[in-house]
């Protein structure tokens, strides 16, 4: 589903030109579970961006679902990312004037999807993430956790094939971690390939294949067989 | 994105930020009505102008005897010859013409009017029926001169208000018989009380059938002949028709002017319409400010709201889409502007119409069209620039706030 093939990325800083990801080759297969895993500096979210087409790599080329999406300008690459890939960051990134319920709608206002349509979609999103009583909140009226959760929601309301989490416990304490977590996974039983970039060992551990950056390289990967 | 949902989103960030959007709209309307109140004032001077213009009469071609030469005197005068007259006879000759609606001959001097003891110095007017359609004139009482052979010099005369007052006090006068220089004259009507309109006090004259005035003052000439044209189009070829007519009747020789009302108003009008026009744009430079005002309070949102274009980035909403929600910000700001605008300014004017009642103050139609339309263009032109930097974001810097 997701090829990389000797992708580099470099940047301009200043008069120096400094290299965050150095020639990696990586395929992910549909349904996957991966965990990305490596000191800061190390090229995580480097490498999560370009995977959910934020940023354009310096070179190489990126097939997902088989096309190339390296060709494709922005606008292109708008329209993948609104159908095929849903982000959940660690600082939530929910839109502080909208309640709940508006910002899990808000890919779908965007993907244009009639108002009707948005409503049910909506509330069952608001009733499987248990979160139908603080739909009308604003984030400042919400703990961790549900903000967490209403951004998964949001995440998943265009049935995305990818879901891509960047710390995504990095704000929240151990037993709402372990939640949103365990929230995450059964999305992956739903055939979602899940994308995880974490320092934790403890959370990273738990998935089925756990890539390990150093200096902009993948040095070794593992796995958890079940 | 549906256009509906634009809007929806858009008015939500502008009610995320009440002061700034009031402030905006603030500004916006406060440049809006100043357009409709200036201009407004514009209109009701030059509607003030034309109004006392066509209190004259309308459609109004004016002829009078001798020929005006462009410089000093006519080469008639220095050989001691005046003028050809205008007869009551070439006035009629005008009817014929199909552009002509009415005439009303004119013949002018003043005289003594006597009633029992009272007496005092009058100007009389000799004329028609027409007359009073012509000359927009209106009879307070009684009857006006009657229409028919304008030769017959009936003894009857119409009153002006102030005269009535002087000769008769709180009595109605009609009926009664006074002496005008060595005739006497039954009065069978009175005007209403006009008071002075273009130096020309309708209250203290009296009227009487022209060939009484022309026997009264022993002459044939006629003073003026007023003209009134079927239509405004009508005019040129009224004024083109008695001049050839007139022609003709004193054998090939032109020696009578005829002057349109209109060529005096266009005068007039062209001036105020400038003038308007003017001060309007003078006020539309407020309008431009609030532009500006727009545009570095749009900078300002854009740079707060960094992290949220990020994420519409992040979740699928392409450049364009992020510069229409901007867009639709700023036509909705520049839009109630217009309208709050427009309200202020149509609460002004009708202050200054309380204010001033005779000053006919309307804010002119185009007017307010160009006050809203120049307010949306400035409002889209300058977040143009503001909507393209949100557009253009880095999504990967603009979620980290940077």
């Amino acid at each position: 589903m997701i090829e990389f093939s000797g992708i580099s990325r470099s940047f301009q800083v200043g008069d120096q030109q400094v290299t965050a990801l150095r020639d990696i080759n990586l395929s992910i297969a549909a349904g996957d579970y991966v965990s990305i895993m490596g000191p800061s500096g190390s090229g995580k979210s480097t490498l999560l961006n370009l995977i959910g087409l934020l940023d354009r790599p310096s070179s190489g080329t990126y097939k997902l679902d088989g096309g190339d999406v390296t060709a494709l300008d922005d606008e292109q690459q708008a329209k993948v990312r609104s159908e095929k890939i849903g982000f959940v960051f660690q600082s939530f990134h929910l839109v502080p004037r909208l309640t709940a319920a508006m910002n899990v709608e808000l890919p779908l206002i965007l993907a244009g999807i009639t108002p009707a349509e948005r409503k049910t979609r909506v509330a069952q999103l608001l009733e499987n993430y248990g979160l139908t009583d603080r739909a009308d909140h604003r984030p400042d009226q919400l703990s961790g956790g549900q903000r967490q959760r209403v951004a998964i929601a949001r995440a998943t309301s265009m049935h995305p094939a990818v879901l891509l989490a960047d710390e995504p416990t990095g704000n929240l304490d151990q037993t709402t971690g372990r939640e949103v977590i365990n929230l995450l996974e059964t999305l992956v039983e739903q055939k979602v390939t899940l994308i995880v970039v974490t320092h934790d060992p403890v959370i990273g551990g738990r998935a089925k294949r756990q890539l390990h950056m150093v200096d902009g390289r993948i040095v070794s990967e593992t796995g958890r067989e079940t | 994105m549906r256009l509906v949902d634009v809007a929806q989103f858009a008015s939500g960030s502008l009610r995320g930020s009440r002061s700034r959007t009031l402030l905006m709209i603030l500004a916006m309307s406060i440049g809006v009505a100043s357009v409709v109140v200036l201009t407004a004032l514009g209109e009701g001077a030059r509607r003030y102008v034309v109004n006392q213009f066509s209190s004259l009469g309308t459609n109004l071609v004016i002829v009078f005897p001798g020929r005006t030469e462009t410089a000093g005197i006519g080469p008639g005068m220095l050989l001691g010859q005046i003028p050809r007259e205008l007869t009551l006879d070439d006035a009629a000759a005008l009817l014929k013409n199909p552009a002509i609606k009415r005439i009303a001959p004119l013949t002018i001097g003043t005289s003594q009017i006597s009633k029992d003891a009272l007496n005092r110095e009058v100007i009389v007017l000799g004329s028609t029926a027409d007359l009073l359609p012509v000359r927009h004139m209106t009879l307070g009482q009684g009857q006006f001169l009657s229409a028919g052979d304008m030769h017959s010099s009936e003894s009857v005369c119409v009153l002006g208000a102030k005269i009535r007052r002087e000769l008769f006090g709180n009595d109605s006068g009609i009926g009664a018989w006074v002496r005008l220089g060595d005739r006497r004259f039954r009065v069978i009507g009175v005007m209403a009380a006009q008071g002075e309109s273009m130096g020309f006090n309708t209250d203290e004259i009296v009227i009487v059938p022209v060939a009484s005035a022309h026997i009264l003052f022993n002459t044939t000439g006629l003073f003026r002949v007023l003209v009134e044209a079927k239509s405004r189009d009508a005019i040129e070829p009224a004024k083109r028709a008695a001049e050839q007519i007139l022609t003709e009747r004193h054998n090939g020789e032109r020696d009578v002017t005829v002057v349109t009302q209109d060529a005096v108003l266009a005068t007039f009008d062209r001036i105020l319409r400038a003038l308007t026009l003017a001060i309007g744009g003078i006020a539309a430079i407020s309008l431009a400010v609030a532009g500006v005002l727009i545009m570095n309070v749009m900078l300002i949102a854009v740079s707060q709201r960094v992290k949220e274009i990020g994420l519409l980035k992040a979740l699928g909403a392409p450049a364009a889409q992020i510069r229409n929600l901007f867009f639709a910000e700023a036509v909705l700001l520049s839009g109630i502007g217009s309208v709050a605008g427009l309200m202020l300014g149509e609460l002004g004017v009708l202050a200054i119409g309380k204010i001033y009642p005779s000053l006919p103050v309307v804010a002119p139609w185009w007017a307010v069209l160009a006050a809203i339309g120049t307010s949306l263009a400035t409002g889209i032109l300058f977040s143009v620039w503001p909507a393209r930097r949100a557009a253009r974001l880095d999504p990967v810097t603009a979620l980290a706030g940077r």
